[in-house]
């Protein structure tokens, strides 16, 4: 399988990606690690005309701390989000989580940045991005703005990043004592979630349960008001649509759901300070 | 357009189609077809090269995007006749059955070793998840990736 055919072109820099993107607008595709776009190009489920590489734009691969934050490059890799030692002491939730993804050549190549972007609601980093409040930073061609992760997932595949922007960073608070955890159920070893669960503190969010990654609110105000894990466990599927396939019915996922959430919570509760 | 890549330690020059992948270019414009396309979907390894030393699947790499980069493929790894250690622990400890996966299984374990030779055997399993064994042989394979990063852990004692 090839993908159809497209013009390359490689961004530069930052704002060479940026330029690229006005000029080619709705023809053109941002190129990551390519570990979700380019096998949809091979199904033909995305034909841009015009694929612009951001491999090259070293200056959006760290992790550095910044105060009470650590701040993360967009085109930081699964692999690199794993061996951080600063997010493995400052985030344990994120390098943990990261480690999971794929195998390792997908983590060679897969980012933080295009996890996020795609919106996939069955990924595993969306669901990581809520439960942790990140904030994501966009750059377009009037400068930068701030988008929490709460209002960055809109639809099905669908984020609030505008057709002219770039996520260019993404901004976690340090929490070291927390209570974390992450869960997920997979067939296959490589497969993607059958369904997850991302804990941080009090904060829970759900990985494909629905046509966005989504937090468990349920579960949360369960939580707020003193219920034991195993009793806001039982609300996880609240207000959720998960898919219903062959290969795992809606009901199926909806008792996975509050399986999981109970697991994430005991182990959080374990590991919090 | 125009890509520029160093395989195998040789530096190479080619005319591709944008859409060309690494996988593609590597045995029909280079000639290399140790490198085996299995499922074409990310999923069986099969495909997988080092890509500036750390394993890649490439299916899902285009040739651009190793434009002034290196890559190692299987036939790259020997010196001479002298066979890579990974390479000679496979043959020792018989870690291939048919032998279709046996390429890419190389060069996963070659990059794993290469990053942690203190390997145990639950992290070979977990670092050998994004390759698939149609034989279902990978007892030996993992025999096989144990004994060379023990190999390893010697020489740098």
């Amino acid at each position: 399988m090839i993908p159809a055919a497209f013009t390359y072109k490689k961004a530069g820099s930052v704002d060479e990606a940026l330029s690229l993107l006005a000029e080619h607008g709705d023809d053109a595709k941002l190129l990551a690690g390519g570990h979700s776009l380019l096998p949809l190009m091979k199904l033909r489920l995305a034909v841009p005309e015009v694929l612009i590489d951001l491999g090259g734009l070293r200056e959006l691969s760290y992790v550095r701390e910044e105060g009470d934050e650590v701040r993360i490059g967009a085109l930081t890799r699964h692999h690199d989000l794993e061996h951080s030692e600063l997010l493995q002491q400052q985030v344990p939730l994120l390098a943990h989580a990261a480690g999971t993804i794929g195998d390792p050549q997908v983590r060679h190549r897969g980012t933080i940045g295009g996890s996020l972007v795609h919106g996939d609601p069955a990924s595993d980093l969306p669901a990581v991005a809520l439960a942790l409040d990140a904030v994501l930073v966009a750059q377009g061609p009037s400068g930068t703005r701030e988008i929490p992760a709460t209002e960055f997932f809109t639809d099905f595949f669908e984020t609030a990043l505008g057709e002219d922007e770039l996520l260019v960073e993404v901004r976690v608070k340090k929490a070291p004592q927390q209570g974390w955890d992450f869960q997920k159920f997979t067939k296959r070893a490589i497969d993607w979630a059958v369904v997850g669960v991302a804990v941080a503190g009090q904060r829970v969010a759900l990985v494909n349960m629905g046509p966005t990654p989504m937090r468990a609110r349920g579960v949360e105000e369960a939580l707020a008001s003193g219920a034991s894990p195993a009793e806001a466990a039982e609300r996880a599927a609240e207000d959720t649509s998960p898919p219903d396939q062959a290969g795992a019915s809606a009901e199926y996922r909806e008792h996975l759901a509050k399986v999981l959430v109970r697991r994430a919570l005991e182990n959080a509760a374990n590991r919090g300070a | 357009m125009q890509v520029s890549i160093n395989v195998n330690g040789e530096q190479r020059s080619h005319e591709v189609e944008d859409r060309t992948l690494l996988v593609h270019y590597l045995r029909e414009e280079c000639g290399l077809t140790g490198t085996n396309i299995g499922c074409d979907t990310t999923s069986c390894g099969a495909c997988t090269v080092l890509l500036d030393g750390e394993s890649v699947k490439s299916c899902t790499v285009l040739a651009a995007q190793a434009d002034g980069r290196e890559v190692t493929t299987i036939e790259g790894l020997a010196d001479g006749e002298e066979l890579h250690p990974v390479q000679r622990a496979f043959q020792q400890k018989h870690g291939l059955q048919c032998g279709f996966c046996t390429p890419g299984m190389v060069m996963a374990s070659v990059s794993l070793v290469e990053e942690n030779p203190n390997l145990t055997e639950a992290e070979v399993r977990a670092g050998l998840e994004g390759n698939l064994c149609r034989c279902t042989g990978y007892h030996n394979i993992v025999e096989a990736v144990l004994t060379a990063a023990k190999e390893k852990q010697g020489a740098a004692e």
